[in-house]
């Protein structure tokens, strides 16, 4: 029998962490913005079939970076898991708080126990009973949880974006100005023509499922 | 062996769009065993409830009675569901397993839009439905039944579709008009000798609750238009901009007339 050669604790973490943060820059970013009637969600995404952002609940969102198929994954199991809490309580029961620190709770013990680490970061987004301020939780690859407000972004240019919508945001805006100054911020970041957009809204407009995905001319011009 | 850490169900039986599934392998799927032999507890059932197509998609309506024995027990129980954007579901039989059915067919519908990214189509969740009521069959031995009605907008066909049940999970797909439940044989010999092809939604929504009036003046167990309590039937129409439930001040004037004119 052979015996594994001792890689002290912190070693170990240190080169996850580097692993995942790596795979994480490579994809493109995703931002999440509070506009007067709901929050957008805005990916760039040159493809029309592969979605980064989907309907979890009545009023919650979900948008993933990094490896496609772990973030599928990770989608998947957190609509599981609000259908299952909505069905054996109440649709009321099901929060973007609990989802939250269940994708956290999944991704921490995923970073520690699994030899490779999933490289993701994932948003989960609530719309708030009309007035309250939004939810807008980051959870990243290690299950580090963020609790933002006004807005969010995601990805390998998280930073870059979050400095351009410091800028850029105000109270209020209408969805064509949110969808503007979202824009206008991944060019800030990325410095580059985008390749393609994804758009999605939680809206209050739309009744008990207030998401809903923009398509066609609501999407903004490249 | 991903699917055994962290709180998530990050794994689920295949193929995996399956909420019904989610939930029987998790042990949690609603179920009743009543040991053979053994006499059931007697529980309110549902009555009358029937569907009739018109030009342009299907009306669905129930009475609000629930009997239990000679015994009204609910006065005004509902029977008819929006399922999804363009379907409905009504029930007839022991209406707390009904309900139920209809509540998880409910999640199920959106659950695999989730999933999926796309709606399941019509006839998907008719024959998803017959599955849901054929896992009904220890229950509908020992007497405790629930026969269901399904109707639909078909987007990829452009018209309204109709669907009744058996008890032991059958599928029929009508082209006309179905009833289930005990005034199901009044309701419908009414049906028979108005039903047109070419009719209107609004001509259809009150050939629906005149219907339900003639089957409540021969049975009992359906409940008629309640003037005094102000309970009227429940009236869903389901056409290419979705399903829209009938408010009572609309469904109002059409049992008072039903109720005035059908001896």
């Amino acid at each position: 029998m052979t015996i594994p050669f001792y890689v002290p604790p912190e070693q170990q973490v240190r080169d996850k962490a580097e692993f995942a943060r790596k795979g994480i820059a490579r994809g493109r970013s995703i931002i999440a913005v509070d506009y007067a009637g709901g929050v957008l969600l805005l990916a760039e995404n040159p493809s029309t079939a592969l979605h980064k952002i989907s309907e979890v609940y009545d009023r919650i969102a979900f948008a993933g970076v990094g490896r496609y198929n772990e973030f599928e994954t990770l989608r998947k199991a957190g609509i599981r898991q609000a259908d299952l809490m909505g069905y054996l309580y109440s649709r009321e029961d099901v929060t973007a708080m609990g989802l939250a620190t269940a994708f956290a709770q999944t991704l921490g013990v995923i970073f520690t126990r699994e030899p490779k680490p999933f490289e993701v970061e994932v948003l989960i987004v609530e719309i708030s009973e009309e007035g309250d301020e939004h939810r807008l939780f980051r959870v990243t690859y290690d299950g580090t949880l963020y609790d933002e407000r006004k807005f969010v972004a995601i990805g390998g240019k998280a930073e870059q974006l979050v400095e351009a919508l410091q800028d850029l945001w105000e109270d209020d805006l209408t969805l064509e100005r949110a969808l503007e100054i979202g824009t206008e911020a991944f060019r800030q970041a990325e410095g580059r023509e985008m390749e393609g957009w994804e758009a999605a809204v939680l809206d209050y407009s739309n009744g008990r499922r207030a998401f809903r995905r923009l398509t066609g001319s609501e999407l903004p011009a490249r | 062996m991903i699917g055994s850490i962290g709180p998530l169900p990050m794994e689920a039986p295949s193929p995996g769009s399956s909420f019904t599934d989610l939930l029987d392998s998790l042990g949690a799927k609603p179920t009743l065993n009543v040991p053979p032999g053994e006499k059931p507890p007697t529980a309110p059932e549902g009555t009358t409830v029937l569907a009739l197509r018109y030009a342009g998609g299907v009306v669905m309506a129930g009475d609000r009675r629930a009997t239990e024995g000679n015994l009204v027990a609910h006065r005004r129980i509902r029977k008819v569901f929006q399922a999804d954007k363009y379907s409905a579901v009504a029930i007839a039989g022991v209406a707390g397993i009904a309900i139920e059915m209809v509540r998880l067919f409910q999640v199920e519908l959106e659950h695999y839009e989730k999933i999926e990214g796309v709606r399941l189509s019509l006839e998907g969740q008719a024959s998803f439905l017959a599955r849901l009521v054929r896992g009904q069959l220890p229950m509908a031995f020992q007497g405790l039944i629930v026969v269901p009605m399904f109707a639909g907008f078909d987007e990829r066909e452009q018209r309204g579709r109709l669907y009744s049940y058996d008890a032991v999970g059958g599928r029929y797909e009508e082209v006309d008009f179905g009833s289930t439940g005990s005034g199901s044989r009044l309701a419908k010999s009414y049906l028979r000798t108005v039903y047109r092809e070419d009719l209107s939604a609004d001509e259809a929504s009150d050939m629906a609750v005149r219907a339900l009036v003639a089957a409540s003046q021969e049975d009992t167990a359906t409940g008629g238009p309640d003037l005094r309590r102000g309970i009227y039937p429940t009236v869903l129409r389901i056409g290419a901009d979705g399903v829209e439930e009938l408010d009572d001040s609309v469904i109002a004037p059409l049992a008072e007339a039903a109720v005035d004119q059908i001896l």
